[in-house]
């Protein structure tokens, strides 16, 4: 089948790909681009693992055609933060063991990351709802919800020292 | 699970979409959210030789509102409708509905065309579109037509549709009175074990115009014209309530699936029919 070329922009750097048009976003970022942030758990959009964001949305990329997503803006977990200056949500599910095996934490990471900028003081309910389109089957969730409050109570007062600074 | 191979397409316009519909007829399928159609694509339950992309026709997106008058385009996403609060004032139950479905990714995506327009009985919209007494413009190359959300299913998958049309919008009146939509699910996610939408208005405690439609209690949505008979010009008590309920289940016909056999389904539906009622008539 013929290939097209897609052109996105990825953790910042913009990147143009030769696929077919039936691979999954998912495979064009594990495998053209080498993100393999984004996981494949049930590819069937149930699990979320391969939660990214797109153009300011959590989408799961196992159920997107990588041409739907021509020029779009894709974040990865691998753009948020690094081993080195870790992102607040990566060092609160760190500090809060909000991960054991690990395969679901750059799903929820992600989802995270977006759900903690449509709403930046949730409630404990409003996170488990805000998280419904991602499984753990490891955690219980609750070290994950804990994981995500926190991060939400560092966001807010890192944002306060910086309005402090500027003022 | 990777689909097999087709030919990408993303027009610009309506018209150019209409025109690759009727030149590759069956074997072309568009594409909105996506969120029910790659899923059997990777499943190879349907084989497309030729996928159109709306996403690129602006034309068909989002929601207007004039006086009371709401049409709201094909690829609105769901997330759109939940955010819109001019939509909200002007008929909540979408958004009570919208958010019963599937997850904050999905709705992401997912649209109300797709939602309509696929005619999987699981699907809420359809149900809701019923409930709202809807009309579903769709374009085709002998030109535009309305069709009647009422009117729009004839089976599961299978509605009035043809090959060569695209649904472009979905227009409906405001409605007034109480309202509810109530969905028994096994988890989030999950499609409906059963859902009851009610829309209704009570005056001197008599009820002066109803409206009642099922989800996933049949092969199309079920639109429970017998039950709105019953309670029309009734006084509202427990017993007239009881009797709707009946009558409604009555009129469903729920096949045995993972979710269940047919008598806990018609079980499962007495109680959000129910639960509708009587959250809808709190609301009036």
């Amino acid at each position: 089948m013929e290939k097209i070329n897609v052109t996105m922009t990825v953790n910042g750097k913009e990147e143009t790909l030769s696929v077919e048009p039936r691979t999954l976003l998912v495979h064009a970022l594990r495998e053209h681009l080498d993100y393999t942030g984004a996981h494949i758990g049930c590819s069937s959009s149930h699990c979320g693992a391969c939660t990214i964001d797109m153009n300011g949305k959590s989408v799961k990329s196992c159920t997107v055609f990588a041409p739907q997503a021509e020029g779009a803006e894709i974040l990865t977990v691998e753009g948020i933060g690094s081993p080195d200056k870790l992102h607040a949500i990566q060092e609160m599910f760190k500090e809060h063991h909000g991960l054991q095996c690990g395969y679901c934490t750059p799903g929820m990471i992600m989802r995270s990351y977006r759900f903690l900028q449509e709403n930046p003081n949730p409630t404990e309910e409003e996170v488990r709802f805000g998280i419904s389109g991602n499984l753990c089957r490891c955690t219980g969730y609750q070290n994950i919800v804990k994981s995500i409050m926190a991060a939400a109570d560092k966001i807010r007062d890192e944002v306060n020292v910086e309005k402090k600074e500027i003022a | 699970m990777i689909p097999s191979a087709f030919t990408f397409y993303k027009p610009d316009n309506i018209e150019k979409a209409v025109s690759l519909m009727s030149d590759f007829g069956d074997e072309a399928r568009v594409i909105a959210g996506g969120h029910s159609l790659i899923p059997v694509m990777k499943q190879r339950l349907t084989d497309i030789k030729h996928l159109i992309d709306l996403s690129g026709i602006n034309e068909i997106k989002g929601i207007e509102i004039t006086g009371n008058q709401i049409s709201i385009g094909a690829m609105t996403t769901q997330v759109e409708l939940i955010n819109n609060e001019e939509l909200f004032k002007k008929a909540p139950i979408i958004r009570e509905a919208s958010l019963q479905i599937a997850d904050p990714q999905v709705r992401n995506l997912g649209t109300i065309g797709g939602n309509v327009a696929n005619g999987d009985p699981a699907n809420d919209m359809p149900g809701l579109m019923q409930l709202l007494d809807a009309t579903y413009k769709l374009s085709g190359s002998n030109g535009v037509r309305d069709v009647k959300a009422r009117e729009f299913y004839e089976g599961a998958y299978f509605t009035v549709r043809e090959d060569d049309e695209i649904l472009i919008s979905i227009s409906f009146d405001a409605p007034s009175g109480g309202y509810a939509y109530e969905k028994q699910k096994r988890k989030i996610g999950d499609y409906a074990t059963a859902a009851a939408g009610v829309i209704l208005k009570v005056e001197n405690n008599m009820c002066s115009s109803a409206s009642i439609a099922l989800t996933n209690l049949s092969d199309t949505p079920v639109y429970c014209d017998k039950a709105v008979d019953i309670i029309l010009g009734k006084e509202i008590d427990n017993n007239i309530l009881n009797q709707v309920t009946e009558a409604c289940v009555e009129q469903s016909d729920p096949v045995a699936d993972q979710r269940g056999p047919v008598e806990f389904k018609k079980y499962v539906a007495g109680i959000v029919i129910k639960k509708a009622l009587t959250r809808a008539i709190e609301r009036t």
